[in-house]
């Protein structure tokens, strides 16, 4: 059997459990409706038009807050990783801020914003960039001195280098941020919206378990999970895409 | 003089102590010179070639382009470093990678496709225009970055141990090479190698230098036919000669630098018993 066949039967054993495990009165299917009622709770909310309104909302404050944090993660990872002072100036800067989790700044976000997408962005923006912004800087640092050297002796300018040699250079670690980004990008968006109440599918979910909708509540959790993989699996492609001339996708070449 | 090296001098200033890599060092180049430099390892070959290269300051003295001093890469050199695979871009294409320093200098589509694909057929890369630098054999990557520096069309090919990093066979293709396109482009060269086979069979001079605090030890004029190939010329009774006269100068400033000048001045005088 091949590994997709494997990951979708092993997906098919999960559907399976959780359809059959509210039967064996092991948990109540108050909390945990079997499958076939969850699916329906879907099929509800396809064909509602606030799931698709909450839907978008959630896509719009990722795609902008993912956008900001990498435009201003590159940028920033390649002026700070290209000046040895910057660098030595916000280095410890760097590493305080970093760990801060995204989700510390909530009251923070409503005090600034209220319940206004603003909010979920700028959560959403803080995790995403030190993602992004931690990978330029290695990507920044792996030019190879002698490609380096190569370019200079060849009157490559300072802009040159960067567009040249240091920019795709750097775009394996730059495509890994992003990745990495996209997921926090996600997991962020979702927790602003549940805890703030920003309109999104987070605020959904939150609406759903309190007007005790438990089915609803799991099928728009399992759209969360589905946006992840999406998200993921789209990445990827596009890493793929723009790396094809890197050994981590062209694998060995025998020559 | 084309390009003029005079009392060169660089010290690496190192953490306990500084570190003597070229002492001194005076010689030249005329138009149309294919010189080789040989010295014993460790002797600052490297470092010599990055100085005449503008990548690195000298601590004292100065390198001459065209009566002009060099302080940082000179438009009218080109380099070709003995780590080809680092030296080309793997996210380009062959032709991109030789295209690049001449779309850099502003050179009009037209003009830039000429050369490229000159220099590329001069290389014997005609058709690997599409293909990515990992996708060849070693021996290939290294003619396309000769390939990138013939298309810039540079008074001076400097080139550092080119060939240390290939097998013997496709070395002594690419040495052919090199004779090739002196004798039918005209280019001056200045060939950095440890190889003293290579240095006299390539070279019209070869300028061999001491052991590190590096001076010239000796200028020798190769005076072997313009004509050569690996087989008769390396057969010649002169080449051999020279290659011994080499060999033994090397051994002597290699004894020079950890016995002293006693048993070396022995040496230098068996090197030139060696060339009556």
């Amino acid at each position: 059997m091949t590994r997709g066949a494997l990951g979708l039967s092993g997906l098919a054993g999960l559907l399976l459990i959780v359809e059959v495990l509210p039967y064996t009165g092991l948990v109540s299917a108050d909390f945990l409706p079997p499958t076939h009622r969850i699916a329906a709770a879907l099929a509800d909310e396809i064909a509602d038009a606030g799931f698709w309104l909450a839907l978008w909302d959630t896509l719009v404050a990722w795609a902008v807050g993912l956008a900001i944090a990498v435009v201003a993660g590159i940028v920033a990872g390649i002026v700070i990783g290209a000046v040895p002072v910057l660098r030595a100036l916000t280095a410890s800067t760097i590493e305080f801020l970093r760990p801060i989790p995204s989700v510390a700044l909530i009251p923070l976000a409503v005090l600034l914003y209220g319940t206004q997408i603003q909010s979920t962005l700028m959560l959403v923006v803080y995790a995403a960039f030190w993602q992004v912004l931690i990978q330029v800087l290695y990507g920044v640092r792996d030019v190879d001195p002698i490609a380096d050297e190569t370019a200079r002796s060849y009157g490559l300018g300072a802009w040159a280098r960067v567009r040249y040699l240091l920019w795709p250079t750097a775009l394996p670690y730059v495509m890994t941020g992003v990745r990495l980004a996209a997921a926090v990008a996600l997991v962020l968006a979702i927790t602003a919206e549940l805890v703030i109440g920003a309109p999104g599918l987070g605020s959904r979910i939150a609406v759903a378990q309190s007007s005790n909708a438990v089915p609803s509540m799991y099928a728009l959790i399992a759209v969360t999970g589905l946006l992840g993989v999406t998200i993921n699996l789209a990445a990827r492609g596009v890493e793929r895409l723009l790396l094809s001339w890197h050994q981590s996708v062209r694998g060995e070449v025998l020559v | 003089m084309l390009l003029e090296v005079r009392d060169l001098k660089k010290v690496y200033e190192g953490r306990q102590r500084p570190v003597e890599a070229v002492r001194d060092l005076t010689f030249g180049l005329d138009a149309g010179d294919l010189v080789c430099l040989v010295g014993p390892s460790g002797c600052g070959k490297t470092t010599l070639l990055k100085c005449m290269a503008g990548l690195l300051a000298p601590t004292g003295g100065e390198v001459l382009l065209r009566d002009k001093r060099v302080t940082g890469p000179p438009p009218g050199m080109a380099v070709v470093f003995q780590e080809y695979g680092r030296s080309l871009f793997p996210w380009m294409s062959v032709r991109d990678n030789v295209e690049l320093p001449l779309r850099n200098k502003g050179m009009p589509r037209r003009q830039r496709q000429e050369l490229v694909a000159g220099a590329l057929a001069a290389v014997g890369l005609a058709d690997a225009h599409h293909a990515y630098p990992w996708q060849l054999s070693g021996g290939m990557q290294q003619r396309v970055a000769i390939a990138r520096a013939v298309a810039y069309q540079p008074d001076v090919l400097l080139m550092d141990e080119p060939f240390a990093a290939v097998d013997a066979q496709t070395r002594a293709d690419l040495e052919d090479l090199i004779r090739d396109l002196w004798r039918e482009l005209g280019v001056t060269i200045l060939f950095v190698t440890h190889d003293i086979d290579e240095a006299v069979y390539l070279g019209q001079r070869v300028i061999i230098l001491s052991s590190s605090p590096t001076v010239v030890r000796e200028v020798l004029d190769v005076d072997l036919p313009d004509q050569r190939d690996q087989l008769t010329t390396r057969s010649d009774s002169r080449f051999t000669e020279l290659r011994s006269h080499v060999y033994a100068q090397i051994q002597a400033a290699k004894r020079e630098s950890t016995v002293g000048s006693h048993d070396a001045a022995r040496q230098t005088d068996l090197a030139r018993q060696v060339l009556q």
